[in-house]
């Protein structure tokens, strides 16, 4: 339902001769044609304009352009689009969000809340530095602001800074309630070396708490599942992911991680039924066709190629946004290694979580190429990072050293 | 839920999340060609873009469909249009679309629309200022595709870099030469015809014929000059007519060329074994040079002939056909000469290699002619 997500640009010149390639590939497959009849339905919109969210959406536009400096209109739209930008997992709403912001968008010192909020922005464009610069401004001017610290500490445990991270959690204590600084802090701890400790902090605080919105549930079920997993208790793991996946909203992450876990136990017949719907998501269409290509189920061949094309697509465009998902993509998929361990290198300057790690270190393996994977190893070694499966790939791979 | 509560808890969200994008973002795609004063192309731009600038879905059901597309066509025209800004030379270059269709793209349907217009000024660069949807999503990038005198350049236009500038250089006339002498090499090489009938005058240019038997020469000179002479002769035999099929000057039906070439390469390879012209087969190259000549003319016809760098391509193209030849040529003498007095070259590849070449032609004259009574009318 929410995450951190990029785009950052590419030089032109860096991929100018895969764009032009990229550029004639998309080219070749698409022909324009005149449709048969003028009932043909080209697009479905994803909100109906009769949509209460969409007549309010329109209402707040029509404002803002009867009045274009009005900041809380201006906000108000902004977190509106964000919203709906992680719920329907499409970027173009980050950018209706920052045309909102526009009159604050270039200036050095914004008010509080158009800091906070450009900040946000820029790192769902992974613009991590340039986010992070107006989060450090924000908790500055206004040290009680729990929605500064939180990004904060999503940042830098994006980062692998944990030290930082810590102290991020530890400001959101004094100032927001039990769950969310314990959320914090037991994620932190959870990914360095502590699940057992975490797991037990989390649940304690998520029984306490006791009335929780589904998107606070469904976090929660999937971080005590994530965390399961590290304690090497698929079983527990499992039970907290079903119960995530039977709260009413729909969050493409936690099926994300639902399917990746239901993938390393090897069931990817139930994979399939699981994401059979999510077509129009491509994390979620990678592991469809993932689950698929071990089935050998027919669709398999004509996920890969959406897939592909839409990799394609981004690399016209300049992203390196979904590098992890795309090495993941070579590797598993079209059995691409040195292309994939390329994407996953790339991307782990940019992103050191335990899933980037994994597929750094995986792609390394495949290659036999451990120096390739340093950077995974050494986070390894520092974090005290307990996942079993990263353990184990991680001792396979220095066991190639000579 | 408040919207203020709603980003609080995306923030806790995002603790952990993956860095994934689910959609692909807003693009468009704009192809523009050039040539000369001539502007013309073809912009796709996603209907659902299209709609929250302009409102296409008119019954507001959440669907778009063709009618309604069409309904908006000039709305869209006026809308994008006035957001493409080309100049050449300091000035302005209108355009207007002359046609709208739909393609479906990775994530959904575009509207394409092709538009042409003509430039005041034709001059070496060509100004690009591309400011589609920079004020509603300035997430929206113009991915550039730029045809010029057969070359094609990539941009992309962001709000950042808006206005771009495309060097509008003629391609050199040195790289269009290397091109054309590049087919003209590749042709000899893959064009078994001619290197066959080359080898079949120049097979004898070793030996000496004396009283109605094959001997070898004495020595290099002769066989040398034999050879220069037949190669030189054949190279303006087909040079020629090359370049008057090419000009446009004369034409043939190809079917009677190639049937042509093929007959030559039976005659040169059976004066081998029942030898009839012997001292003067640089004549004979130079007569069937005149027929492959016309060969090689529709070879380089179907490359496409570059109206601005004719004599260019020509050139470069007759030069390659050259120096395929040599190289075919260089090789082939000081072998032959050096095995010239043995049995294995003057029975096995003189006699034997010249009946090989006469059943491989006659075959290949049976298909052309056997072509020729099918396709013709």
């Amino acid at each position: 339902m929410s995450t951190i997500r990029t785009y950052t640009t590419g030089t032109v010149t860096d991929w100018g001769r895969g764009l032009a390639l990229a550029f004639f590939a998309i080219a070749a497959h698409a022909t324009p044609y005149v449709p048969k009849d003028d009932s043909v339905v080209l697009e479905h919109l994803p909100v109906r304009p009769s949509d209460p969210v969409a007549r309010e959406l329109h209402q707040l536009r029509a404002e803002l352009a009867a009045n274009p400096r009005r900041r809380e209109t201006a906000i108000r739209l902004a977190e509106r689009y964000f919203a709906l930008a992680n719920s329907e997992g499409d970027p173009r709403y980050v950018g209706y969000a920052q045309a909102a912001l526009k009159p604050w968008w270039d200036l050095a010192s914004p008010p509080l809340d158009a800091l906070v909020m450009r900040a946000i922005l820029k790192q769902y464009s992974h613009d991590f530095s340039g986010a992070m610069q107006d989060l450090a401004a924000a908790t500055r001017e206004d040290p009680e602001n729990a929605r500064a610290w939180s990004w904060r500490a999503a940042i830098d445990m994006v980062q692998a800074n944990y030290e930082q991270a810590r102290k991020d959690c530890l400001a959101l204590k004094s100032i927001e309630s039990d769950l969310y600084a314990v959320g914090c802090l037991s994620y932190l701890d959870s990914t360095t070396g502590r699940a057992g400790a975490a797991y037990r902090a989390l649940s304690e605080a998520y029984a306490r708490s006791g009335d929780n919105s589904p998107e606070m549930k469904v976090w929660v079920l999937t971080r005590l599942a994530e965390m399961s997993q590290r304690m090497g208790n698929s079983k527990q793991a499992e039970e907290h992911f079903r119960a995530a996946y039977f709260e009413p909203i729909n969050d493409q992450f936690l099926l994300a991680a639902y399917a990746d876990f239901l993938l390393d136990q090897g069931r990817p017949d139930e994979v399939i039924p699981l994401l059979v719907d999510w077509f129009r998501s491509d994390i979620l269409l990678l592991r469809l066709a993932l689950a698929e290509k071990a089935r050998r189920a027919p669709k398999a061949g004509e996920h890969i190629e959406a897939l592909r094309s839409r990799f394609d697509a981004a690399a016209l465009r300049g992203d390196k946004l979904h590098q992890q998902e795309e090495a993941r993509f070579n590797l598993y998929l079209l059995g691409n290694k040195e292309k994939a361990l390329a994407l996953a290198r790339e991307n782990w300057k940019l992103q050191r979580e335990p899933r980037d790690a994994r597929i750094l270190l995986e792609a390394a393996l495949a290659m036999k190429d451990p120096a390739a994977a340093q950077g995974a190893l050494d986070w390894l070694d520092r974090s005290g990072h307990e996942d079993p499966g990263l353990r184990q790939t991680a001792q396979r791979l220095k066991a190639l050293k000579p | 839920m408040t919207a203020a509560c709603r980003v609080l808890i995306a923030a806790l969200l995002a603790i952990a999340a993956s860095s994934a994008l689910a959609h692909k973002p807003s693009d468009s795609y704009l192809a523009i060609s050039v040539e000369g004063e001539e502007v013309s192309g073809q912009w796709d731009i996603a209907l659902r873009d299209l709609d929250f600038a302009i409102g296409i879905d008119d019954n507001g059901d959440g669907d778009i469909t063709w009618g309604e597309v069409k309904a908006h066509r000039s709305d869209i025209a006026a809308y994008s249009l006035a957001r493409l800004k080309l100049r050449s030379g300091g000035a302005e270059c209108p355009v207007h679309a002359t046609a709208f269709l739909v393609d479906d793209h990775s994530d959904g349907a575009y509207s394409v629309m092709r538009f042409e217009g003509a430039c005041q000024v034709e001059s070496q660069a060509i100004e690009i200022g591309y400011s589609l949807f920079a004020d509603i999503d300035p997430q929206h990038k113009g991915l550039l595709r730029l045809e010029h005198g057969g070359g094609t350049r990539t941009g992309i236009f962001s709000p950042e870099r808006a206005t771009q500038s495309f060097e509008l250089e003629k391609i050199s006339a040195l790289t269009q030469f290397f091109d054309y002498a590049r087919e003209g090499v590749w042709h000899i090489w893959i064009g078994f015809d001619h290197i066959l009938f080359l080898l079949s005058l120049l097979l004898p240019a070793v030996l000496v014929l004396a009283g109605g038997r094959w001997q070898a020469v004495e020595r290099f000179p002769p066989a040398f000059w034999d050879v220069f002479k037949i190669v030189t002769s054949f190279t303006v035999a087909h040079s020629i007519t090359l370049s008057l099929a090419a000009l446009g000057v004369i034409s043939l039906p190809s079917r009677l060329v190639e049937s042509a070439i093929a007959t030559s390469v039976v005659l040169a390879a059976l004066n081998n074994v029942f030898p009839l012209v012997h001292g003067r087969r640089w004549m004979v190259a130079f007569f069937f040079g005149l027929i492959h000549g016309f060969g090689f003319a529709s070879v380089l016809r179907d490359l496409g002939l570059p109206q601005n760098a004719l004599l260019i391509a020509l050139v470069g193209f007759n030069l390659g056909v050259e120096g395929g030849q040599l190289a075919i040529v260089s090789a082939f003498l000081p072998l032959a000469f050096w095995l010239r007095g043995t049995w294995f070259y003057r029975r096995l590849v003189f006699i034997g290699g010249s009946l090989a070449i006469t059943t491989v032609a006659g075959i290949w004259l049976v298909e052309r002619a056997f072509n020729m009574k099918i396709i013709s009318p």
